[in-house]
């Protein structure tokens, strides 16, 4: 289906319009029931979000990257992966990663300052965030090339923004995955700004969908605010990738709500009605109309599911608070897979140091 | 047994491991059907196939990101880059990616990769082909950094750097790939990572150095021979992690000691090996240790080449001065 849409004529796929109409027609496999629980995911994942704003205002967490208006692009595309598949996020991926199996414990963790909180369960395939713009593209078209090779019906996915596709490594990435054909998707989630600087100082493209043409493969653009679009297009896309049809770009069509991160005040370089004209495109909000016209939602069930949100954030804020800090050795220990003499040195020096300075 | 030079060596090193081992793989520009500029991964392609052996598009950063790509999936990617000189474009991957991807999971997940590169100077190359960047590798958290001097080394080397858990460096002294024949058994055999060599015993002054400046060295420590200066010569082997064990007991024993390097002298090796010298062996000094390096300029192209790098003459220079102080 994603074919049909030729980003280079401005076409893009939209399947739930934002008055929470959906065109049947193009309705992917969700049931009414799994839509429901995928709203409750972004309700968490809101969640999530202001709960981490709240404890970086109140000093108990580092800087934070909010997901806020971004929900459906990540929700959507998460669920139309598969356990295996391997995910390599940027930094701006809470609602990726917590639904590729990052518990929601580890993600505070991090942003708390301990990588411990970057070590995923042996069965989740998600990896650190990349902090270096646009350079994870490359690691996604590597192992995706592996997987290939060591015949493993498996696709990775390199999630990135706008603000990527100006670095050259995603041009490498890009252009590899074409070359060896490997089974790689390209998410670029396009929320119009990198920090300050807007999408159209990024490229004089008129999508970014369209660069993957230039590569030789697959680009489309999707209604980023659209859950059943975003899963229907990444679906297809992993289809494609574990069928051997190679690499797709997906630029989903979004907008962050809030900073870039809790460092940033967006009110320097956006105008207040540009906000709220996308507000009115909330993720959360559309898919709300949607079940309310089926019967599904009520406000009773807002604030059940509200509740219950609060109360995992909550929980999982608590595992986090309560993990002890690492101790210092954590620091050398993982530099390599043996320490070296010379870490070794340091390290009991430091330890030493500390010994006499607890004296 | 086979007489070989370090190109051969390393090719057979690569070679013996891929048979070995199916999860090893070469990727890099050229390196298929060319067989590498300097013939290092010769035949390889013909005998593992072009899935194996991957000429790349013209891009380190994209050859070295999705090695580590490989290397995290669980395949064993030798990447090479064609000169050190086209390293920066992957300064990035390296630096941010491949050295830091164990501690920052915590050890979920690794990339044990090599990275081929051919290095330093006196070939008469053009510019960007005879640079000596080891130091700012050493300066990395998280990669080990290896300069073999010969043939025989080499291939114990690229074995053990294959078969280790950790990212490695593997620098290739051009000026060393076809100037030297030594006897380099089929089979295998290893060489540790981090251990260096004493190749020449000596009571009066320890010189330390690596990959093709030992030659220059050798020829130095010849020369003062004959004014009765028995010089001790260390090859370091690895850069990174730095075996300092040998070279402090060498110390101990002689009180002086001359580094020996290609690269720029500001922040060189050469500086780290003086300061664990200070921290460590101080009092057995019975001179300031010296340095004979190259300058703190761009390498010049071959009509200023000799004057840049180190020479027997120089190096026999630094030996004097420590000798007489």
């Amino acid at each position: 289906m994603i074919e049909k849409y030729d980003p280079l004529k401005g076409e893009m796929l939209q399947i739930l319009h934002p008055d929470g109409r959906l065109e049947e027609a193009l309705r992917p496999d969700l049931s009414d029931e799994t839509v429901r629980d995928l709203y409750q995911k972004i309700v968490l994942i809101r969640v999530v979000d202001q709960r981490a704003l709240a404890l970086q205002r109140q000093g108990r967490l580092g800087t934070y990257a909010p997901v806020h208006g971004q929900e459906a692009a990540q929700i959507g595309s998460a669920f139309a992966l598969g356990k295996g598949d391997w995910v390599f996020p940027s930094f701006r991926e809470t609602g990726v990663i917590y639904m590729k199996g990052v518990p929601l414990k580890d993600i505070y963790l991090y942003w708390m300052g301990n990588e411990a909180g970057q070590k995923v369960p042996e069965d989740v395939y998600v990896f650190p965030i990349s902090v270096p713009v646009g350079t994870h593209p490359l690691h996604a078209v590597g192992a995706a090339w592996a997987a290939k090779l060591q015949g493993e019906k498996i696709c990775t996915v390199a999630y990135f923004g706008d603000g990527a596709t100006s670095e050259g490594d995603f041009h490498e990435a890009m252009n590899l995955a074409g070359v060896f054909n490997t089974p790689t998707i390209f998410f670029c989630q396009n929320n119009h700004y990198a920090i300050s600087v807007p999408r159209k100082r990024q490229t004089a493209a008129k999508t970014l969908a369209q660069k993957a043409i230039a590569y030789g493969f697959m680009g489309v653009q999707v209604d980023g605010n659209d859950l059943f679009a975003v899963y229907a297009a990444t679906k297809e896309a992993r289809e494609r990738a574990i069928s051997g049809k190679g690499p797709t770009m997906i630029e989903a069509v979004t907008y962050r709500f809030g900073p870039h991160t809790t460092a940033d005040d967006p009110t320097k370089y956006r105008q207040d009605v540009e906000l709220e004209e996308w507000k009115s495109r909330d993720p959360m909000l559309r898919l709300q109309k949607y079940l309310k016209s089926k019967s599904l939602w009520s406000e009773d069930q807002e604030t059940k599911i509200k509740t219950e949100a609060e109360s995992i954030v909550s929980r999982a804020i608590q595992e986090a608070e309560d993990v002890p800090a690492p101790k210092p050795e954590e620091m050398f220990e993982f530099t390599f897979a043996v320490l070296t003499p010379n870490l070794k040195e340091q390290m009991e020096d430091y330890l030493a140091f500390m010994k006499e300075k607890e004296k | 047994m086979a007489k070989r030079n370090m190109v051969e060596a390393i090719n057979r090193g690569l070679m013996e491991e891929m048979e070995r081992d199916p999860s090893v793989m070469v990727l890099g520009e050229d390196v298929g059907k060319e067989g590498g500029v300097f013939r290092v991964t010769d035949g390889l392609q013909l005998r593992f196939g072009p899935e194996r052996v991957v000429d790349t598009p013209l891009a380190e950063s994209g050859i070295v990101g999705t090695a580590f790509g490989l290397a995290v999936k669980g395949l064993r990617p030798v990447a090479e880059i064609q000169f050190e000189g086209f390293l920066p474009p992957a300064m990035d991957q390296i630096m941010s990616h491949i050295s830091r991807i164990r501690t920052r999971s915590r050890g979920r997940f690794t990339c044990p990769l090599v990275i081929r590169s051919p290095w330093g100077g006196g070939i008469r190359a053009p510019e960007h082909h005879s640079d000596s960047p080891e130091a700012i590798f050493a300066h990395t958290p998280g990669l080990k950094v290896i300069i073999p001097s010969t043939p025989y080394d080499a291939k114990g080397l690229i074995v053990s750097a294959i078969r280790d858990p950790d990212p490695v460096l593997f620098f290739e002294p051009k000026r060393v790939y076809r100037a030297i024949r030594e006897e380099v058994p089929d089979g295998e055999y290893t060489i540790p990572i981090g251990k260096a060599k004493v190749i020449r015993e000596g009571k009066d002054v320890t010189v330390i150095s690596w990959g093709a400046m030992l030659r220059e060295v050798l020829r130095a420590a010849e020369m003062i021979d004959k004014e009765g200066i028995k010089a001790e010569v260390i090859d370091l082997r690895t850069i990174s992690p730095l075996d300092d064990t040998t070279f402090l007991e060498s110390v101990r024993k002689t009180g002086r000691a001359v580094i020996v390097h290609e690269a720029p002298r500001t922040c060189g090796l050469g500086a780290e090996i003086i300061a664990r010298i200070n921290e460590k062996a101080l009092l057995s000094l019975a001179a300031p240790v010296e340095r004979v390096t190259g300058f703190d300029t761009v390498v010049p192209l071959m009509k200023l080449e000799n004057h840049y790098l180190p020479s027997p003459e120089r190096i026999l220079g630094g030996i004097r001065k420590v000798m007489v102080f």
